[in-house]
């Protein structure tokens, strides 16, 4: 991939995690929907055993839903794209 | 299906960490094997694409909705090592930054996901494109019915988990879990088969293992 070619599909995953994202179903998912009907849903309600700097993909303390949102999936992005990379070079092996 | 704390009990959660840790570093000393240089940014902007596409909830019927995982598609794109390293690392991210999936819940989710759905979804796609003679058409083929059958088969996994866990008993939980699903994979297959055929139409050398 060029320059040119990674860029393109940077904006691609921040258009979809910072913009696209506010539009997504809020509806419960396949597994959150099993566990309301058949009633274990209850069973999920521990603390968690780590605090989340981010919870929920919403940025803290911003009192816009939508911004602390999109700032949230933005931030992921970019975590993703350098974890990803930098996972890749320290694997590759020179020379390839 | 990203499990939460409190779905799973001490044994589930012990050997499904055991499992998942096991077979990452297995898929760390493939990838370590086969990675290329110009794989790298690949394996970045997959890693934020298939973030990104986590996020974005599709309604499926009243009330449920789902998403891509995304298995499938790393592993047509990255081989299946690379490809369930990668998917681990949004697991990982999704618990410690966004408090999406458990911490206990971890080892299960990356299992069920990163490690079942990713590498027998990968074995599906390789025997259809194989037997349709590997060209785009077996590609994309290969990759609608293995993206699905890769979303029921991790939903199968968790519901066993979730029963061994005495969270649910098999005989509920089972056809609940694998029927929701069934739904969501036909999402995940469309969205698989629409970015592989955007690749395969700019860069189809960026398909792993073709030219």
């Amino acid at each position: 991939m060029n320059k040119k070619e990674i860029l393109f599909g940077i904006i691609v995953a921040l258009l979809l995690g910072g913009l696209i994202s506010l539009f997504a179903s809020s509806w419960p998912d396949g597994l959150e929907r099993v566990a309301e009907d058949k009633e274990f849903l209850e069973k999920a309600e521990v603390q968690p055993l780590v605090a989340s700097p981010i919870p929920d993909y919403s940025w803290p303390g911003l009192k816009n839903e939508k911004i602390a949102a999109s700032l949230a999936g933005v931030i992921g992005v970019l975590i993703m794209f350098v974890l990803g990379q930098t996972i890749g070079n320290l694997l590759k092996k020179k020379g390839r | 299906m990203h499990i939460p704390d409190g779905f799973l009990n001490t044994p589930v959660v012990i050997s499904t960490w055991a499992l998942s840790v096991s077979a990452l570093s297995y898929s760390l000393k493939r990838t370590k094997e086969a990675l290329k240089d110009k794989m790298v940014p690949l394996m970045g902007v997959v890693s934020a694409f298939i973030f990104a596409a986590q996020m974005l909830n599709f309604p499926v019927m009243g009330g449920t909705s789902g998403h891509l995982i995304g298995g499938v598609l790393a592993a047509v794109l990255l081989g299946p090592y690379a490809g369930s390293v990668v998917l681990a690392c949004v697991f990982i991210v999704q618990c410690l930054i966004f408090q999406d999936g458990g911490l206990t819940a971890l080892g299960a989710n990356i299992f069920n996901m990163a490690i079942i759905g990713t590498m027998t979804g990968y074995i599906i796609y390789r025997m259809i494109s194989n037997s349709l003679g590997g060209k785009k058409r077996g590609i994309i083929a290969g990759a609608i019915f293995a993206s699905w059958a890769s979303v029921v088969i991790a939903s199968f996994v968790c519901a066993i988990e979730l029963s061994i866990s005495g969270t649910s008993p098999l005989n509920i939980v089972l056809p609940a879990m694998v029927g929701v699903h069934v739904l969501i994979g036909i999402g995940e297959a469309v969205i698989t088969s629409l970015v592989l055929g955007f690749v395969l139409k700019v860069r189809p050398d960026l398909i792993y293992n073709i030219a």
